[in-house]
């Protein structure tokens, strides 16, 4: 009998069949370990208190290198004290926080937190001052007035964003992002906070009522095809004029050689 | 014998003071005809014979095919169908033109007669007996008419043919009225609150919180009947808050702005687009036209692009209720340069 056992051992399977059950083994232990831990963070969210002190676990951990401890600020990121919930929500849940490098404006990147951290950070960051909150869901309901969200998008809006919100570029590596397939409450957070180089619109400026309708028109847009066929991107003049230069234009050549060419 | 002379005696006339240069290039002549496979082999003959008659086929199957597709893919409430209207009927029609021209020109290459031929060009100059006639007729037409002979007919028509365009310099006239000084006042002037666009809701100073932007109209307009959109095309204004710290202000500026808010005229001026792109770190404000670049915290100087002056800045101070008005007019014309300016 031992002397089997000694014999497998000896065989070239054992020593792959030995590390295979040990990563199993600690593998699946972190597995439940993790899974422990979170639905641990799942029971103590119902808490506030104990949801703001996590979100400083997190914000130490993730963000207090350019921000500051206590969001008071550094000279690589600005003071998070009185910016609200809603502004932490919209940076850490779009994916342009934690910021890789600095640069003219930060991109958005995979997200890099669960949404029980990301209330978690939202709830500390709101705790600090006196701020937007995060939008409920009644405020961001598709049932404003498409027409009227249209208006105040052009007036507003659309100068950066382009009149169908394809985006557009600004100054020195800088651009206004493209608003197509950006969530209802991204938009109404990125409105009522200004994040990065955007303009501040509070509530004195646009009201929520205002704000859904703006949301009402953008997801209109994106349901909707546009009238006038292919929008080439909705950047207008440049790629519809580059079209034209290359397809009007090389057609116009290549029929005007067609006719001038002699039959084979 | 001359190259000049012998070039007059080739195609019989003179050549005039033109330089005839003793050099020039020899007429090469007319290349050799290239016989076509259409003409060599009947097989191709009759494909090309196909060919042309498919895209007349072609030609009709598109415009039978817009007559179904108008009314297959109608233009419905929903502003979506216009799009697989328009996408369709073009499609039909443009077969219908482009198989009947593609078709013509194919059979015009592959089968019609392809001979080279060169035809001399005849000369401008009517024959001595041509030009003997026409003036016969035209001396008999003056002679029967008595153009010259009935003086009084001759000159009251020049009279009238000399008045008939005059009208049209007072019909003209109503193109006017010249602007006069209309470009330099816009609606603002002092006490008007500055409202927000469109709704014409009055802006509080209060309400302007730091690194926001308004859009403002000056209160008023939203009720005006007559010129509403060109007062509002030189009325409009960007209100921004920015830290008064960072504000860079001239001696006679300092009283223009209110606790860090200012306003510009929106009206770029280079060509008068709406100056609306505001970066709220760097305080630059861009036009989406041509790019020009306003410094909002430095009196809106140009920093890049065509613009040749500074944004129109606004003087601005609260009344008693907290409501952002105008101190007066803006103090120079807004929007593009003109003759006068």
């Amino acid at each position: 009998m031992k002397k089997k056992i000694s014999n497998s051992r000896r065989s070239p399977f054992a020593a792959i069949l030995v590390i295979a059950a040990g990563l199993v083994m600690s593998g699946g232990g972190y597995a439940v370990a993790t899974t422990a831990v979170q639905n641990a963070n799942v029971k103590t969210a119902v808490s506030a208190q104990e949801q703001i002190e996590e979100g400083e676990k997190l914000f130490l951990a993730n963000c207090a290198s350019c921000h500051g401890t206590n969001g008071v600020g550094t000279p690589n990121g600005p003071t998070l004290i009185g910016v609200g919930a809603a502004s932490a929500d919209f940076q850490v849940s779009s994916g342009r926080m934690p910021a890789q490098a600095s640069g003219p404006q930060m991109a958005k990147k995979p997200v890099q937190f669960t949404d029980e951290q990301i209330a978690a950070i939202a709830a500390y960051v709101g705790s600090l001052g006196v701020g937007p909150d995060v939008p409920t869901e009644e405020m961001l309901a598709l049932t404003g007035d498409t027409t009227r969200g249209g208006e105040l998008f052009r007036i507003n809006c659309a100068m950066c964003h382009n009149a169908v919100g394809a985006g557009g570029a600004l100054t020195e590596g800088k651009w206004a992002p493209a608003l197509d397939g950006v969530s209802e409450k991204h938009i109404y957070e990125a409105m009522v906070t200004g994040p990065q180089n955007m303009p501040v619109f509070n509530d004195a400026n646009l009201t929520p009522e205002d704000k859904k309708d703006i949301i009402t028109y953008l997801k209109y847009l994106e349901a909707n095809p546009s009238a006038g066929g292919y929008e080439l991107a909705g950047l207008g003049p440049v790629a519809e004029g580059l079209f034209l230069w290359i397809f009007g234009l090389g057609g116009i050549i290549v029929t005007t050689m067609w006719l001038g060419a002699k039959s084979n | 014998m001359s190259e000049k002379a012998k070039s007059a005696k080739e195609h019989n006339y003179e050549s005039g003071l033109a330089v005839v240069a003793a050099d020039k290039i020899k007429d090469p002549g007319i290349e050799p005809h290239r016989v076509r496979m259409t003409d060599k082999s009947p097989a191709h003959e009759r494909s090309a014979n196909r060919q042309v008659a498919a895209l007349f086929m072609l030609s009709a199957f598109g415009s039978a095919f817009s007559i179904f597709a108008y009314f297959a893919f109608p233009i419905t409430e929903d502003l979506g169908t216009v799009r697989a209207n328009t996408l369709w009927l073009g499609l039909g029609i443009t077969l219908g033109l482009l198989g009947i021209g593609i078709g013509a020109v194919h059979w015009a290459k592959t089968l019609m007669p392809d001979a080279e031929v060169s035809e001399e060009r005849h000369q401008t100059r009517g024959s001595d007996e041509v030009r003997a006639r026409a003036i016969e007729i035209i001396k008999l037409a003056d002679q029967e008419s008595g153009f010259t002979r009935r003086k009084l007919i001759r000159r009251s028509m020049y009279t009238a043919l000399a008045l008939f365009p005059l009208p049209a310099i007072f019909f003209f006239g109503d193109l006017g009225p010249n602007p006069a000084d209309s470009l330099r006042h816009t609606m603002w002037k002092k006490g008007t609150r500055l409202a927000k666009d469109p709704d014409g809701t009055p802006i509080k100073a209060s309400d302007v919180t730091l690194g926001s932007v308004f859009h403002v109209i000056p209160a008023g307009l939203a009720e005006l009947h007559h010129d509403k959109l060109n007062e509002k095309a030189k009325a409009a204004v960007l209100l921004v808050r920015v830290d008064p710290s960072e504000l860079i202000e001239t001696e006679e500026r300092k009283s223009w702005s209110y606790d860090g808010i200012v306003a510009y005229s929106k009206i770029c001026t280079h060509v008068g687009c709406p100056v609306a792109l505001y970066e709220q770190q760097t305080h630059h404000l861009l036009c989406p036209c041509h790019q020009s670049t306003f410094d909002l915290v430095d009196g809106c100087k140009v920093i890049f692009g065509p613009a040749a002056r500074p944004l129109p800045q606004l003087p601005i101070t609260v009344d008693a209720e907290g409501y952002l008005i105008a101190q007066s007019d803006f103090n120079e014309p807004v929007g593009p340069s003109f003759w006068e300016r």
